[in-house]
């Protein structure tokens, strides 16, 4: 997966950096969130889901409720400028092993 | 958290250092920047020459999502097998200086190696554009819209 162009995919979006938005300040549930938006629910679930595979949200179970709320250390990690430096050379040197894993296996 | 690739980039300098460990051996992770097929396929370029010898040079010219074509090149000061290479690098028509760096190979164990790339750039600013391109390269507005949340996170 290119966690790159997802977790800034995910921030590309209005609704998501609206929903990311509303968490800064406090964990909300699926509904209290939805109830923000004029989104249908599914697309609102639909969102929450995607930033959190993208660990920008954090799950919380509180009783019978999933509470959401900001993953502050990943967001800091995305927000670091070095970061997509780091990463870009993380995939060129990713490729570099599978060619070669692949070179090793062929001979 | 631990990632594979680090980047240490100290404010104010000119330089930078790569550090990658790699489940390869020495002789494979070597042999990827010596193999002309091979460094085409993992950097995903056209290489043009490549001359992997003291005094030697290279060419690599990438084609880049739109069609356009990009040049690159520089030339081999010290080369020594499964240990290290030192060379320039330059970025054609971009206007970005020259750069130096430092390669070197190093083995850990039978089946795995690191490589610990040095970069020296001819000023700090040079150095910062050059961390900060794959950060610019689309994503500015995503960032800026990231910063607003992070200062409310404070």
């Amino acid at each position: 997966m290119n966690l790159r162009r997802d977790v800034f995919q995910a921030i590309a979006e209005p609704t998501r950096r609206a929903i990311l938005l509303l968490l800064a300040s406090q964990s909300m549930t699926a509904g209290a969130i939805a109830a923000n938006f004029d989104t249908a629910r599914p697309t609102v679930s639909r969102h929450l889901q995607i930033l959190t595979e993208c660990e920008l949200l954090k799950q919380e179970q509180n009783g019978r409720e999933i509470y959401y709320h900001i993953n502050a250390q990943k967001m800091k990690e995305v927000a670091d400028f070095i970061e997509p430096f780091r990463q870009m050379w993380d995939e060129r040197f990713n490729k570099l092993e599978d060619v070669m894993k692949a070179y090793k296996s062929k001979k | 958290m631990e990632h594979k690739t680090k980047i240490d980039a100290e404010d104010g300098k000119q330089d930078l250092v790569i550090t990658r460990e790699f489940d390869l051996p020495l002789d494979l992770l070597f042999k990827a920047y010596v193999e002309p097929e091979l460094v085409e396929q993992w950097m995903g370029t056209k290489v043009v020459k490549l001359e992997s010898k003291k005094h030697g040079s290279y060419q690599f010219i990438t084609t880049d999502p739109k069609g356009n074509e990009h040049g690159f090149n520089g030339t081999i000061h010290e080369f020594v097998p499964d240990e290290k290479i030192t060379r320039t690098f330059e970025m054609e028509n971009t206007g970005f200086p020259i750069q130096l760096e430092f390669l070197e190979f190093q083995k850990l164990t039978d089946d795995t190696s690191r490589l610990v790339i040095h970069i020296v750039y001819k000023s700090v600013t040079d150095r910062d554009n050059m961390l900060k391109l794959p950060f610019s390269y689309g994503i500015n507005m995503a960032h800026n819209r990231l910063q607003e949340i992070l200062n409310k996170l404070k």
